[in-house]
């Protein structure tokens, strides 16, 4: 390149104007790739709350239904494992659900809006793998002193009949509890909270 | 090709005369091939690069005639992978060529990276060569994972769950990002769809330019030998390095041995061993993919399960996730750890080889531990083989500049 009369201000000046103004064309033209990445409004659309027969729910039982592609779990609890809820708690990481995600109902023990029912999304707050009930009080693979609740298979993460994590397991927080609403006593909503409640 | 001017017909002459003026293909073979100088030296790990470029070939060919009849959709992706393995006139072997072609990917890689330790082929002037391998090593982990996941099985569906929710752990920004790569609230078609994009497309563009480029940049400072010394230091009269043998045919001829040999293993496993044990092609993933039930046992393929096990290993989500990334980026910096001031394991002290050593049985044990149930007691040996494998990095900063290493020859032996 010949630099002989050259004005070199001038041609730094070009150059950086030139790649700033292009720099912030590419910026822009990255915007509509980047948002087509988005959940399309189809999927959005899908969001809607999903209704739940409570009828043939035996004490015990657990049923998973979907909402919003997550696994939500509505389990029939028992009177003895509603009591041992309240004997855990040196043993959970977050007893009083203070960091856990749930609406403002469920900041209880039972963490639910009836103690019968626990309304609850399965996915793992670890890495979303569905845990499986381990309900059996007595010792496990696991757990030599299991008390009944979730076991992940996935990286080990325990949580009681509640949702609630146990200390020592990588899971973070407490199992997520959806908003849900009861429509009538046999009948459950997932997906809005109760009226009168944000 | 080329032959010297002096064997080739006069008409030829003119025609690569004609061919060169506007294409400048001899003098590409012979600075690439015919004069290309590589120390005479190599043995068996020198094998692994061009056996490496031999399955990237392969699996961008079985890779393209496995997309004409596979279908990126939730709905049809898991029978369309079962139609070509049945239907489809040669499908089989075509796909088992390209699942096992991954798994020997790996197995090719990992021992690429591991003669660069035992000879210091990292090291400076070749800190870039390495950064760059680095790249294709991590661009091929993302190849492999989002390849995993297109048959839709099983394993593919909460492989894909749990790799994406690695990203959740970031703090502030994770839930939306997860969000933003899946495409949906959940593991769908969408995020289906665009792994198969990234994998047929954008990831293999990538990989060929990286691969390009470690090769510009190998050309660049000539390859690294069993010896660690730089041929170039010792050049005859006419400015070639006295150690070096040409490329063409030299080692062309010992690669297409080493080729031979491993088409050789490799057919084996196609035809008798396809999903090696479970280890290639795991059970779980020929059961279509259901959101509704997680397997009982999870885990990523053979090639990611020493770093599956580094995360499994804390008992905290983000800083699992840290050191998992850690574990992987790290070696990137490899050339400026290793202080030694010899490259070649041949000249090095006996606590650098116990050292190296060590290094490598905790890489396999924490990739045989990945794969376990995570008993309380293989948490604890996972911790103990996570803590060894960092360690290799910090012992070995501090103690190569001191080490007591043996005198280098001046020129290469055998």
């Amino acid at each position: 390149m010949p630099t002989d009369g050259v004005n070199n201000g001038r041609r730094r000046f070009l150059i950086a104007t030139t790649s700033v103004v292009g720099a912030t064309g590419a910026g822009f033209a990255a915007v509509p790739f980047i948002e087509s990445w988005k959940p399309s409004a189809k999927a959005k659309a899908i969001g809607a709350p999903v209704q739940v027969d409570l009828e043939p729910l035996e004490p015990g039982q657990l049923l998973k239904v979907q909402w919003r592609g997550q696994t939500i779990g509505v389990l029939r609890r028992t009177e003895a494992s509603l009591n041992i809820l309240s004997e855990l708690d040196d043993r959970l990481r977050d007893p009083e659900s203070q960091e856990s995600e749930q609406p403002g109902f469920a900041q209880n023990e039972p963490r639910a809006l009836k103690p019968e029912y626990l309304v609850v999304n399965m996915h793992c707050t670890h890495l979303g793998c569905v845990p499986e009930m381990v309900p059996t009080v007595g010792a496990q693979p696991f757990d030599d002193d299991w008390k009944g609740g979730f076991f992940c298979p996935c990286h080990k993460s325990k949580f009681d009949l509640s949702g609630r994590v146990y200390k020592g397991v990588p899971a973070p927080t407490n199992l997520r509890i959806p908003p849900y609403r009861f429509v009538d006593d046999r009948t459950l909503l997932i997906g809005v909270n109760p009226e009168g409640v944000a | 090709m080329a032959k010297p001017a002096s064997t080739m017909s006069k008409r030829a002459t003119a025609f690569m005369n004609w061919i060169d003026e506007r294409l400048p293909v001899t003098q590409f073979y012979n600075d690439h091939l015919a004069k290309y100088y590589a120390p005479k030296n190599f043995n068996f790990w020198y094998y692994m690069g061009s056996l490496a470029l031999l399955i990237l070939v392969m699996q961008i060919v079985t890779g393209i005639f496995l997309t004409m009849n596979y279908k990126p959709s939730a709905q049809e992706a898991f029978a369309s992978v079962e139609y070509i393995m049945r239907d489809v006139e040669w499908g089989w072997l075509i796909r088992y060529m390209h699942s096992t072609g991954a798994s020997f990917f790996f197995i090719v890689v990992y021992l690429h990276m591991f003669r660069a330790l035992l000879y210091g082929s990292h090291r400076q002037p070749r800190e870039l060569l390495w950064i760059l391998g680095m790249l294709i090593y991590v661009a091929l982990m993302a190849e492999a994972f989002m390849g995993y996941v297109l048959p839709w099985g099983q394993m593919s569906y909460w492989g894909a769950q749990v790799i994406i929710n690695l990203f959740g752990a970031i703090p502030a920004i994770g839930e939306p990002l997860t969000e933003w790569i899946r495409g949906d609230y959940f593991i769908s078609d969408a995020t289906l769809n665009r792994f198969f994009a990234l994998h047929v497309i954008a990831i293999p563009l990538a990989l060929l330019v990286l691969v390009v480029l470690h090769l510009a940049a190998l050309h660049q400072t000539g390859s690294n030998n069993p010896d660690g010394i730089e041929i170039k230091k010792n050049k005859d009269e006419n400015g070639i390095p006295k150690d070096g043998i040409p490329f063409h045919p030299y080692y062309t001829v010992k690669d297409i041995f080493g080729v031979a040999m491993f088409l050789l293993v490799f057919a084996f496993v196609i035809f008798f061993w396809p999903e090696a044990g479970g280890l290639f092609l795991e059970h779980d993933n020929f059961v279509p993919a259901d959101p509704l039930v997680t397997p009982t046992h999870i885990k990523p393929v053979w090639y990611f399960t020493p770093f599956y096990a580094i995360l499994k290993a804390v008992p905290d989500k983000l800083m699992g996730v840290l050191l998992m990334g850690a574990s992987v980026m790290i070696l990137f910096f490899m050339p400026w750890v290793d202080r030694s001031p010899v490259k070649s394991i041949r000249y090095r002290s006996w606590q650098f080889k116990l050292l190296l050593g060590v290094f490598v049985v905790a890489f396999i044990r924490l990739g045989i531990l990945g794969m376990s149930e995570g008993t309380p007691a293989q948490t604890i040996e996972m911790r103990i083989w996570t803590f060894v494998y960092f360690g290799y990095f910090v012992v070995l900063y501090f103690f190569s500049p001191k080490e007591r290493t043996k005198p280098v020859p001046e020129r290469v032996t055998h």
